[in-house]
């Protein structure tokens, strides 16, 4: 898929909650292709100690209205600045980076959809590619608390949402892997992403069951363009680029113990 | 050369990572991956992390070999019209001619880049390049089955750069290019751990520009030999600093993560440049400071 850098203009700023930020980016021209589970390199201006690009996933792209959204959690420097964008503000961007998640494999296939955390960004372009495209994707969302759930509406319009929050506070107490759907309900593959414990133990419940898994990893970028190898992991098939022959990898070509 | 402007070693793949962004045949050359003899893993992850404007990174030279190169990178990028640089590295001086002379063999391959000043490997790589006797000996190797130009690239990590590049000089070298990283150390103070999985990491970008101009500037004045350099160029600006320092071309690493297109843009803007101030071509301003 080519790859572009391009100025977008910042045309709305959300505050889902006071850690988040959702900009929704668009473009004079109609926005690049892209595929769920691709991510973009931000460029953050006005952050002296944010020297490289940020790499932050496809949230939704709303082709009807020409937007790219992009999901932030304000973590350090980078995305505390990207925070304080405002509307008509441009930033700039390399995408569409990365290989994103599997195409549809078969008609009428249930895909288990895992997020924790920010890690449900990707999920939502993801959801709604499948069900566009003949499959049955249901979402399985994890969080600290209620408030730290995002874009639930968004989620629900598309396809089921089961959540499990850690205090108890929506859905079902705990972590996503003690979720009751998973003892009731059997599913042809389930695609995951968020924080990396979170993912082992849903990987752990995928080989369990022998349900194929895919993982989306977070390594730290400098390039983004499989040029650098900074951003490697080890694989059954030795060091290779989470930014280009990733962000998704099938766990079973991962090197993990789970 | 169309321009001055070439990218430097491992910070932009074979050339077509960037196809989408730049003309490749725009730009003076490209300096492919750094390449030994047998293949390499590379470090472990973390390899990378950022810096007061730049990076420091400890990849650890991770290539397949000069065998798949040969076989399987080489007919991808032998057509692009611009001249594509192989960088050489190795653990003993017959490692480095061994692969130096596989390279020998490609007829589209203008010219080799000699690494002799990688931080990030535990054997090799920058323990030639830190002593005069040890830089002589791996260029003296190569030279002997090496018969196209020969650039050998030096570390900043030394006491005197200068009395380096005089004995690759002296050894046959056809051109020097500098500085390679400076090596350099990060610490997770929570952790109380160093962030690079190797501890030390080499550093790049725009916090090590002024020490490499100092370099390119006092190698420049030793040898006699043309002068190739790099180190934090972001902007035209930047690369006329390494011009009137004395090199006659210039190389971008780091720069090319923050703008995939900044080669293109450097070799205008230097073009800009010497156009407002009457000069014709690059080499008048080469080494033209003003004392
Ligand atoms: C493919 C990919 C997709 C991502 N998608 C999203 C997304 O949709 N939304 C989102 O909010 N974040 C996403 N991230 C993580 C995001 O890139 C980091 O949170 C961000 O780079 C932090 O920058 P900073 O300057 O705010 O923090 P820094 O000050 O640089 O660091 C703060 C902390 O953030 C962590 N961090 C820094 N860089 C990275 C990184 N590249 N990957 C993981 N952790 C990092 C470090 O552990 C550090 O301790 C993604 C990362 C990758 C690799
Ligand atoms: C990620 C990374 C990988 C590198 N790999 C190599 C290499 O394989 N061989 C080499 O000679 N130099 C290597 N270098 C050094 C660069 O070619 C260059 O000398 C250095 O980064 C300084 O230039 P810059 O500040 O423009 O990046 C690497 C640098 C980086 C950042
Ligand atoms: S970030 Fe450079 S290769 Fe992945």
């Amino acid at each position: 898929m080519k790859k572009y850098v391009k100025d977008l203009t910042v045309k709305t700023v959300e505050y889902p909650h006071e850690l988040y930020v959702l900009l929704k980016l668009t473009d004079t021209e109609p926005l690049p292709e892209s595929f769920p589970g691709q991510f973009v390199e931000v460029k953050v201006e006005g952050s002296p100690q944010t020297f490289l690009r940020r790499p932050i996933s496809i949230n939704y792209v709303d082709r009807e209205n020409n937007e790219l959204w992009l999901l932030i959690k304000k973590v350090g420097e980078g995305t505390h600045q990207l925070a304080q964008l405002k509307v008509g503000d441009t930033l700039n961007l390399v995408f569409p980076l990365g290989n994103g998640f599997s195409p549809v494999r078969k008609q009428g296939e249930k895909v288990l959809l895992v997020g924790g955390g920010v890690g449900v960004a990707p999920l939502l372009d993801y959801g709604k590619y499948l069900k566009e495209h003949g499959a049955q994707p249901v979402f399985l969302l994890g969080a600290r608390s209620k408030s730290d759930l995002l874009e639930q509406n968004l989620f629900k319009a598309v396809a089921p949402v089961y959540v499990t929050t850690e205090d108890g506070s929506e859905g079902e107490k705990g972590f996503v892997t003690q979720h009751t759907l998973l003892n009731k309900e059997k599913f042809d593959r389930i695609s995951v992403c968020g924080p990396k414990p979170m993912m082992v133990s849903v990987a752990r419940y995928a080989k369990a069951t022998n349900t194929p898994c895919e993982v989306s990893l977070e390594n730290m970028m400098a390039c983004g363009l499989g040029a650098c190898l900074c951003c490697v992991e080890k694989t059954v098939k030795g060091n290779v680029c989470v930014c280009k022959d990733g962000p998704v990898f099938d766990i079973n070509d991962l090197t993990w113990e789970v | 050369m169309k321009n001055p402007v070439m990218t430097a070693s491992g910070t932009f793949g074979y050339g077509v990572e960037f196809a989408d962004f730049v003309n490749l045949e725009d730009i003076g050359g490209v300096i492919v991956k750094g390449t030994t003899l047998l293949p390499r893993e590379g470090n472990d992850y973390p390899r990378m992390v950022e810096t007061a404007s730049g990076m420091l990174n400890c990849v650890g030279l991770q290539n397949k070999g000069v065998d798949y190169f040969c076989e399987h990178i080489y007919p991808e990028i032998k057509d692009i019209r611009t001249n594509m640089i192989v960088n050489v590295s190795g653990s003993s001086p017959e490692d480095y001619a061994e692969c130096a002379a596989r390279v020998n063999e490609l007829a589209n391959i203008p010219a080799i880049e000699l690494n002799i000043s990688c931080p990030n490997v535990k054997q090799g790589g920058m323990a030639f390049g830190v002593t005069t006797e040890g830089a002589a000996a791996v260029v003296k190797a190569v030279r002997e089955v090496y018969k196209k130009p020969l650039i050998v690239k030096l570390s900043p990590n030394v006491t005197s750069i200068a009395d380096i590049a005089l004995a690759v000089q002296d050894a046959g070298a056809d051109a020097v290019s500098l500085i390679n990283t400076l090596m350099g150390m990060v610490i997770d103070i929570e952790k109380r751990k160093p962030v690079l999985s190797i501890a030390t990491g080499g550093m790049s970008g725009p916090a090590v520009k002024p020490v490499a101009v100092r370099c390119v500037w006092q190698v420049a004045k030793a040898v006699d030999i043309p002068v190739v350099g790099l180190g934090g160029i972001m902007t035209a600006h930047d690369a006329i600093e390494f011009l009137l320092a004395g090199a006659s071309a210039i190389e971008i690493g780091t720069a090319n993560f923050i703008d995939p297109a900044v080669t293109v843009k450097v070799a205008n803007g230097i073009n800009e440049w010497l156009d407002q101030h009457g000069c014709k071509s690059v080499s008048e301003i080469v080494g033209q400071l003003n004392a």
